[in-house]
């Protein structure tokens, strides 16, 4: 159980933080930027007496980790983008027959095949449903190599607690990035609640369990999708967040993931120049951490988002905000990572 | 095998004898299924099967989507509702999971054989040890008697009225003869449900594909051709004959692949 700081791959943290977090069962597709992932677990899983599986799809992938999750397993899947969005129709069965999973998200640029440099393009996709139907994930968003390996076990933990899929948001630089972390050597036992609604065959139990999201019945379905909705806003009281130099901000810079970790340093570049620049940061995409951020903001003249798409976490924030104040945006896409010192320009900017 | 005959052979408190009854894997849920549809026999012989084994409390059964989407209202074990033509991937996560249950697949040919042939395949070739049955009627019921890829040529549907014109949408797909070269497949046998004999014949197929998943032989699967007397525009007596007359030529019974004994 020794905890070493030694260099650590993103994608390797994903992996290993998935053993310790428990995983039962592991089901993917190779795809760039995410491809250490099933790779390290090729190994470690059958190495603690865990299912690996390589599938022949994305699509078979969900689905094998939707049998694996019915059956009561704590089963997840890794890809990027495309993977991602092959993969929507299994999560929204997942999430309509309310199954816990992980699915990781190591983002690349897009649309299409786009390419395979770092991305948060699929933010709307992971935080507003992204498959048919109303439904949503937790959406947990690391920022270094140490929360790859945290949140795995995180999001499971949430994932049982609410009987619902969640994602891991990162991208192709925390996935492909080294940098020293903490990882004990052997994972440590994890906790695997009782799943009593588990079809793993009856052996004794007085009724059948059914793994299921059909509901033909209208008013038995409004009422299924009312429940869903209800389990929703109860996630809401679990939002988590982080924010930095953000007491005495008179601007508040919002961004996730690698984008923060840039963020953070365009804030002590900012205040360099004597403008009070603070970030949030929100760890939980979903649930938003809406109440945090309007109470970080309060004082502040402004705020600036910054991501790597055309603007979607931003209307998060905004809706948020609700005319406050001032929300200005930055964002680069396809892969261009802007630096501290361009982010700091825009903080300038906003400030003013 | 003769332990399903266990209750029938029995007398009741009455002191009749009991000759037939429903499969205690079998829930008291009227079957929604059409009239002559073969839906309702195959559910019993799954159920017949369950009973027979006495699998009840380790098996985890894997809808599909089409006419047998409410199959798990039906049985009395634990289900999986999969998503289109991805039973065989659920099934491969349940089994993967929990290597000693008896995970089995049920599903239609629009679903196996369309839109989860990939699924399908791959199962095969991976030699999962799961049991699929595989009822193949040659067309989409549930959605209103679309063409299938299994259509025969000439066949009227509702997306080929003129019949299915082979060089606009090929020829039928054989899915035994296409699996038997995989060598992850253990068994393979299809069998028209259009009489008692060929019922009987169905019986001791799926006792054969129940066998080599208990046995960890690898992928097993029992096409059954089955009418559609609604979809076929026939009445349910027109619809056996065509099974025998004209299904069976494109479609030939018996077993492809037994490896039982090896």
């Amino acid at each position: 159980m020794q905890a070493k700081r030694r260099l650590v791959k993103g994608n390797e943290a994903i992996a290993l933080g998935a053993v310790a977090g428990g995983c039962d069962a592991f089901f993917g597709y190779p795809i760039t930027p995410q491809n250490e992932v099933p790779e390290i677990l090729s190994s470690e899983m059958p190495r603690h007496g865990r299912v690996f599986l390589q599938a022949e799809s994305e699509v078979a992938s969900i689905n094998m980790v939707y049998g694996a999750a019915a059956a009561g397993l704590r089963a997840m899947t890794s890809s990027s983008s495309p993977g991602i969005s092959l993969m929507m129709e299994g999560m929204s069965y997942i999430a309509g027959a309310e199954l816990p999973c992980l699915v990781v998200n190591v983002m690349r640029g897009g649309p299409g095949l786009g390419s395979i440099a770092a991305s948060q393009a699929d933010y709307f996709q992971a935080v507003k449903g992204g498959g048919h139907g109303d439904y949503r994930c937790i959406v947990l968003a690391p920022w270094n190599v140490e929360e790859m390996y945290a949140f795995p076990g995180i999001a499971f933990d949430m994932a049982d607690r609410y009987r619902n899929p969640a994602m891991i948001l990162a991208d192709g630089v925390l996935g492909q990035m080294m940098e020293p972390a903490c990882i004990p050597s052997e994972p440590p036992a994890a906790s695997h609640p009782e799943k009593p609604w588990a079809a793993n065959g009856r052996n004794g139990r007085s009724h059948k369990n059914v793994a299921n999201s059909l509901v033909i019945d209208p008013h038995e379905l409004r009422d299924h999708n009312r429940k869903l909705q209800a389990k929703y806003q109860q996630m809401q009281a679990e939002c988590k967040w982080d924010t930095r130099l953000a007491d005495d901000a008179e601007i508040i810079v919002v961004a996730y993931g690698i984008t923060a970790r840039i963020a953070f340093s365009a804030c002590k570049l900012a205040r360099k120049r004597g403008i009070k620049a603070g970030l949030f940061r929100p760890i939980t995409l979903y649930p938003f951490p809406a109440k945090p951020l309007l109470e970080t903001a309060a004082n502040a003249k402004s705020l600036l988002v910054v991501e790597l798409s055309s603007g979607q976490m931003v209307e998060d924030v905004r809706l948020t905000i609700n005319g406050k104040q001032p929300v200005a945006f930055y964002g680069e896409m396809g892969g261009v990572i802007p630096s501290p010192a361009e982010v700091c320009e825009r903080i300038v900017e906003a400030a003013q | 095998m003769s332990t399903i005959i266990e209750r029938p052979g029995t007398q009741t408190p009455e002191g009749l004898n009991c000759v037939f009854e429903k499969p205690r894997a079998m829930s008291d849920k009227p079957f929604h299924y059409c009239p002559g549809c073969s839906h309702g026999t195959y559910h019993r012989l799954v159920g017949e099967m369950i009973d027979e084994f006495d699998l009840m409390s380790r098996t985890v059964g894997v809808c599909p989507v089409g006419c047998a989407v409410f199959a798990y209202e039906y049985f009395e074990f634990d289900m999986v509702e999969a998503s289109h033509g991805r039973a065989p991937a659920v099934a491969t996560g349940v089994k993967r999971c929990l290597p000693d249950r008896f995970v089995f697949t049920y599903q239609g040919d629009g679903d196996l054989a369309s839109i989860g042939m990939a699924e399908t395949i791959h199962a095969a070739a991976r030699g999962e040890n799961i049991t699929v049955f595989f009822v193949n009627n040659g067309i989409f019921g549930m959605t209103g008697g679309q063409m299938a890829p299994t259509s025969l040529i000439g066949q009227k549907t509702t997306t080929s009225q003129a019949g299915r014109d082979p060089m606009l949408t090929g020829q039928p797909i054989k899915v035994c003869e296409l699996l038997s070269s995989l060598d992850g497949v253990a068994y393979l046998a299809r069998v028209p449900l259009s009489s008692p004999k060929n019922i009987k014949t169905c019986r001791k197929y799926m006792r054969n594909a129940v066998r080599c998943q208990l046995e960890g032989k690898g992928f097993a699967l029992v096409e059954a051709l089955s009418p559609c007397p609604v979809q076929w525009g026939m009445t349910p007596g027109d619809a056996i004959d065509y099974i025998d007359e004209k299904v069976v030529k494109v479609f030939p019974p018996g077993e492809f692949i037994n490896k039982l004994n090896d």
